[in-house]
């Protein structure tokens, strides 16, 4: 059924959405890609995992955990790992992207260490509860998944264009030294960048183990690596370009799997990414220049 | 009462140094002026009394107090602004959300009020509140950040070449907007290659040749000054 294949597409390509926000936000304000965030993004799945299996406890409070403790994650990923490279005479503009490659591979070790390798099971207590109107089925799990999805991005979109912070997160983005001279803290924007994308990449965690019911240590790599060509896709840095191309990933995935070779699945992303930057170099929704800060 | 006063500054670019000692002092109330040559160092100057660069040794006096090392937006809230070389519109925001950006650290009840005045004062800004700081002509964009930086409601404002890369009529417009803004009680530090017209304004002008002070005086007194009527009003004066 397509409108089934439509609605799995969307649910996927909005929790896609999620994590690129959380690169995106980091590219736009550090002008680095965060290759921490795909593992960050794993951490608040098994925390998920912890909650709800080993705890037992209820869902919600697998979101409040998770995002703690991704939050934490970001914050000590900034303070130790960035920070220090940060405004150092003859420091490689590489530098910090090791470094986040670097955390990334701490992290995927840890969770081998911590939870064990393999797949493990995500109980959610509604996620057989479906319904079925006319000929589809449609799961509540994926409605939820959805409308959490798509109120965090209205509440970042609020919060970026409305809110005192969010615009200073604008002009840290665009241009740190005039931020500064403007009076923002910059350091301070910068942390809560990387602590609050952190957090949506817990968040997205949480759905995905919601979404598969299963969870492993190596979910961080290939999600970062999608995450990397939605933003690519989309725009560096660009908000609106990471919702879109999170979405167009999702529902392009979802229909090569359900009408192809689902052998392709994974690579899907990728060609997207070749056959868009052919086209359109800056992305889909990208500024002429996709350098970052300049 | 002297607001700054900057002592034997050395500010180095890696290796390269570009202020070798420049020493300067602003009294309250008055505009001075920075007139140099490309490369002499002042922007460097400009920038190191915001906070951008931080020297290697020498002391920033700000009202009295020791500033040196600390950050722009502590400066901000000392109450130094700088509407820095080249304008630095943010150019992916509004007007309206440039100027909220220049208020960012005032929680007072007169920011509206202020917000208010600015846009009477520079009424293209009005017409433009929507419209994205990159759309700006460059006068525009110069307003845009005189109007930004003068809604921290800055003590000491620094001007880093207002009048560069304008038409003639606009340039008198800003130096107007400059003596305008000394007249409200705002003290004024102005760099320029305009030598003549910002001397007109200024009380104090200060020569910079290669990262040092080479001549200093009362701005009139430079206007008659031999070796500047040379080197910077030379062929200018006389048109
Ligand atoms: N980011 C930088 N890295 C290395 N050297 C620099 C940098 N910025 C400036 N310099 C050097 O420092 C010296 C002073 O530069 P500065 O920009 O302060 O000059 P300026 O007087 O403002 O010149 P202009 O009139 O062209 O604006 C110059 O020799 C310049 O080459
Ligand atoms: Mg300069």
């Amino acid at each position: 059924m397509l409108l089934e294949q439509l609605i799995n597409g969307i649910t996927l390509g909005s929790i896609y959405a999620i994590v690129a926000l959380g690169f995106t936000l980091v590219f736009g304000v550090l002008g680095i890609i965060n290759m921490a965030h795909g593992e960050i993004f794993m951490f608040g799945a098994f925390v998920g995992v912890m909650v709800t299996s080993t705890l037992g406890w209820p869902i919600w409070m697998a979101f409040l955990a998770a995002i703690i403790v991704t939050a934490i994650l970001g914050y000590m990923l900034e303070r130790f790992a960035l920070r220090p490279l940060r405004g150092k005479k003859g420091v490689s503009h590489l530098a910090p992207l090791i470094s986040t490659i670097g955390v990334s591979i701490l992290l995927e070790n840890l969770s081998h260490h911590l939870f064990g390798a393999g797949n493990h099971p995500f109980k959610n207590a509604f996620a057989e509860i479906h319904f079925t109107i006319g000929s589809i089925t449609i799961y509540v799990v994926q409605i939820v998944i959805f409308v959490i999805s798509v109120v965090l991005m209205m509440a970042l979109s609020y919060w970026l264009s409305k809110t005192r912070a969010g615009k200073a997160l604008r002009a840290t983005a665009e241009n740190l030294d005039t931020a500064s001279i403007l009076g923002v803290n910059t350091r301070q924007i910068i942390t809560l960048t990387v602590v609050m994308a952190s957090a949506m990449g817990g968040i997205a965690g949480i759905l995905v183990g919601m979404a598969f019911n299963s969870v492993n240590p190596q979910m961080g790599l290939s999600m970062g690596l999608k995450g990397l060509a939605i933003i690519i896709l989309g725009g560096m840095g660009n908000v609106k370009g990471a919702m879109a191309g999170g979405l167009i990933l999702g529902l392009a995935e979802t229909l090569i799997v359900a009408y192809g070779d689902s052998g392709y699945r994974d690579a899907i992303a990728f060609l997207a990414i070749i056959v868009i930057l052919l086209i359109r170099p800056q992305g889909l929704f990208g500024q002429k220049t996709s350098e970052g800060r300049p | 009462m002297k607001v700054l006063k900057v002592s034997g500054i050395e500010t180095f670019y890696g290796k390269i140094q570009a202020l070798k000692g420049v020493s300067l002092e602003v009294e309250q109330g008055k505009i001075v002026t920075i007139l140099g040559a490309n490369g002499a160092g002042k922007t460097t100057t400009m920038k190191t009394i915001a906070g951008l660069i931080k020297p290697k040794t020498g002391t920033i006096e700000f009202l009295g107090e020791n500033v040196t090392g600390l950050r722009p937006d502590q400066l901000v809230k000392k109450g130094i602004s700088l509407v820095p070389e080249g304008r630095a519109i943010l150019s992916g925001m509004t007007v309206m959300e440039n100027l909220d950006m220049g208020a960012y650290q005032r929680k007072d009840k007169e920011v509206e009020k202020d917000l208010e005045d600015v846009l009477k004062r520079f009424p293209i800004l009005k017409e433009r509140k929507n419209q994205l700081g990159g759309t700006l002509s460059g006068g525009q964009q110069q307003m845009l950040a005189i109007a930004r930086a003068l809604l921290a409601r800055p003590k000491l404002l620094l001007l880093d070449e207002p009048s560069m890369g304008l038409a003639p009529l606009i340039v008198a417009e800003i130096f107007k907007i400059i003596k305008e803004i000394k007249d409200a009680g705002t003290t004024v530090l102005v760099v320029e290659q305009n030598a003549k017209q910002a001397l007109k304004i200024a009380d104090y002008g200060y020569v910079l040749e290669t990262g040092k002070v080479i001549i200093h005086g009362k701005a009139k007194d430079l206007l008659e000054d031999p070796r500047i009527v040379e080197a910077y009003l030379g062929r200018k004066s006389e048109k």
